[in-house]
């Protein structure tokens, strides 16, 4: 509730609650002459509330006593004095004191039991990922290491008559499990350098023609039965961007694309520039309207034609160790997040949405670019 | 080239061993060190024709085992790195060494960047074509022929390819490039580079989108590879 008023300091809590009562009780008392002096209670008892909705306890109890004296001294007749003289005004007077402690200890009380709440809600949550990540984790872990262990077991064991081709087999799961392993601790480093902060990037000019061919070479196993159409932009521009980093995006949704679609399934690799002209529209100093400004977009876009993703989970993907409830094994929940980390590190955006069978990732990064690369020079 | 002498530093018993069983069955006799102070010690006493020197070592930095090398080991130093941490990479690299490998490498991978690394230490001669599959590089006409047919290259595309050529197999960073070419006042000019790799693909290259001959190395530079 109002959390950003009660990181005021406990100094101007005291000063603003004593500044408030006072302020309401000069309001009240120049209008004495229309509001009787038990309404003035009334709106001395409203202060008091508000104040207990943000402040302290000890604020809103200084507050409560304050308005309860200068209430004595100023409205109850006989004014200027301490002296109540009537019994049913000493009443509405001790009434009083009562009810703005009350109100004061109360609210206080639901604050806390809140906060009790609320802290207790985010350690269930955190909980909660962290089993997600450990099943995440143990699993896609441990059955790389299972293969591992088995595997060698049978190739060492003298008494086992293993075939040629068998032994080779051993051996090709045992590498395939090793450079899945790989993969795995890859993509924790890559959440880890995002999680603590401390990713630096290092922009330099980047050929995308050569980024995205490079990366789909890197991913031409996987890729094999897969349709690509790539279509990079004629004269587009060289970006500066980190080349590790925008060659990880990429590898990344294209390694989701090639083992989430069917195979043979088409995947559209589109680059191109987004430029976003700034007019300035003062005709009467120019001619035309002139351009004050260009702001340059590297926009890729990756679309196959795969299952999509449900509507309901369109948002969740990108949150760390999310996986959809149907996925297949394979990862760990962390590709999707870690290119939203890199793309953000760029200070650009990343938009999934489905289309006719398939799903589409639209990427839009601000760069820095270049076109030298389009003048004939020597 | 059989039979060459190479020295292996690093800490890691498996590692270690892995290459030494690795080596030793593809006929390379092989030496190794656990340590800096014992790596820089056989070093001086034999001096083997190629160093494998990781980077983390337990005693001493491998970026200063590298520089003190230097001083006097003129063959080949490949380095092993756990991180693919691109600076530390292009750092080594600057430092003197000829190639690098990030673990887990693949042994094919080794042997190649083993052979490639020796093959440029002995290949002094003074024979002024380099023949790199279908191209034909002619220092001394300043030729380049792709199945006999002439490539026309401008002024600086043909220094770009014959400094490659002249180091067939080996890393060469982005700065070493643009310092080569261009000159030490354009080692942040990369995109010079960048323009000029994408022509000189587009010319030599049978494919340019799947360069065979001008390989990208992400983030540190480009590999000329010649050779099967």
């Amino acid at each position: 509730m109002l959390p950003q008023l009660s990181k005021i300091s406990k100094a101007n809590q005291f000063l603003i609650s004593v500044g408030l009562v006072i302020l309401v009780s000069a309001g009240c008392y120049s209008l004495s002459v229309y509001i009787g002096y038990k309404v003035v209670a009334f709106i001395l008892l409203l202060t008091v509330s508000l104040i207990a909705i943000v402040f302290d306890i000890l604020p809103v109890l200084i507050a409560a006593l304050l308005s309860a004296l200068v209430w004595n001294f100023f409205f109850i007749p006989p004014k200027f004095t301490f002296h109540i003289s009537t019994a049913e005004d000493g009443f509405l007077f001790l009434m009083y004191f009562i009810i703005a402690f009350i109100n004061g200890v109360l609210t206080n009380r639901i604050r806390r039991i809140e906060r009790q709440v609320r802290e207790k809600e985010e350690k269930e949550k955190t909980v909660k990922l962290y089993n997600t990540l450990l099943n995440s984790l143990s699993h896609e872990l441990k059955t790389p290491i299972a293969t591992i262990v088995g595997a060698t077991d049978n190739l060492l064991s003298s008494s086992s008559n293993l075939s040629v081709d068998n032994r080779k087999e051993l051996a090709e799961n045992i590498s395939m499990a090793a450079l899945r392993l790989n993969q795995q601790v890859e993509n924790l480093l890559s959440m880890s350098r995002l999680e603590s902060g401390f990713l630096q990037i290092h922009k330099d000019w980047c050929d995308i023609n050569e980024l995205v061919y490079d990366t789909i070479h890197r991913l031409e196993q996987q890729l094999k039965g897969h349709q690509l159409h790539i279509s990079v932009e004629e004269n587009l521009p060289l970006y500066k961007l980190d080349y590790g980093l925008m060659e990880q995006v990429l590898y990344n949704l294209l390694y989701n694309a090639s083992i989430y679609t069917p195979a043979y399934a088409d995947i559209f690799i589109t680059a191109k520039n987004n430029a976003e002209k700034i007019y300035n529209l003062d005709t009467t100093t120019a001619e035309h309207s002139e351009v004050k400004n260009e702001n340059n977009f590297l926009t890729l876009i990756i679309e196959d034609r795969g299952p999509g993703f449900p509507k309901e989970e369109l948002e969740k993907v990108f949150d760390k160790f999310y996986r959809l409830s149907n996925s297949i094994t394979g990862g760990t929940g962390l590709g999707l997040s870690i290119v939203k980390g890199f793309v953000e590190a760029h200070n650009g955006t990343v938009i999934l949405e489905n289309v006719p069978h398939g799903a589409r990732f639209t990427i839009e990064i601000p760069a820095e670019t270049s076109y030298i690369n389009n003048l004939k020079n020597e | 080239m059989n039979n060459a002498a190479i020295l292996v530093i690093d800490d890691e018993v498996q590692i270690r061993r892995l290459l030494e069983i690795t080596l030793e069955s593809n006929q390379f006799n092989v030496e190794s060190a656990d340590s800096a102070k014992e790596g820089l010690r056989i070093a001086a006493t034999h001096p083997p024709d190629l160093i494998i020197l990781d980077l983390g070592l337990p005693d001493e930095n491998g970026h200063s085992v590298l520089k003190k090398l230097r001083e006097w080991y003129t063959r080949p130093v490949l380095i092993l790195s756990v991180q693919s941490s691109e600076e530390d990479i292009v750092k080594a690299l600057d430092n003197g060494a000829n190639d690098y490998l990030v673990k887990p490498f693949r042994t094919g991978e080794l042997l190649a960047r083993i052979r490639s690394a020796l093959r440029s230490n002995t290949t002094e001669d003074s024979n002024p074509v380099i023949d790199c599959k279908e191209l034909q590089i002619d220092l001394g006409t300043r030729t380049v022929k792709k199945n006999n047919e002439i490539i026309k290259l401008t002024a600086t595309e043909y220094k770009l390819l014959s400094l490659f050529a002249q180091q067939e197999g080996k890393v060469l960073t982005h700065q070493y490039l643009l310092r080569e070419i261009w000159g030490p006042g354009y080692i942040n000019q990369s995109q010079y580079l960048r323009v000029f790799i994408a022509q000189l693909r587009k010319k030599i290259e049978t494919d340019p989108n799947r360069p065979a001959y001008i390989v990208t190395e992400s983030g540190v530079g480009y590999r000329f590879i010649a050779k099967e």
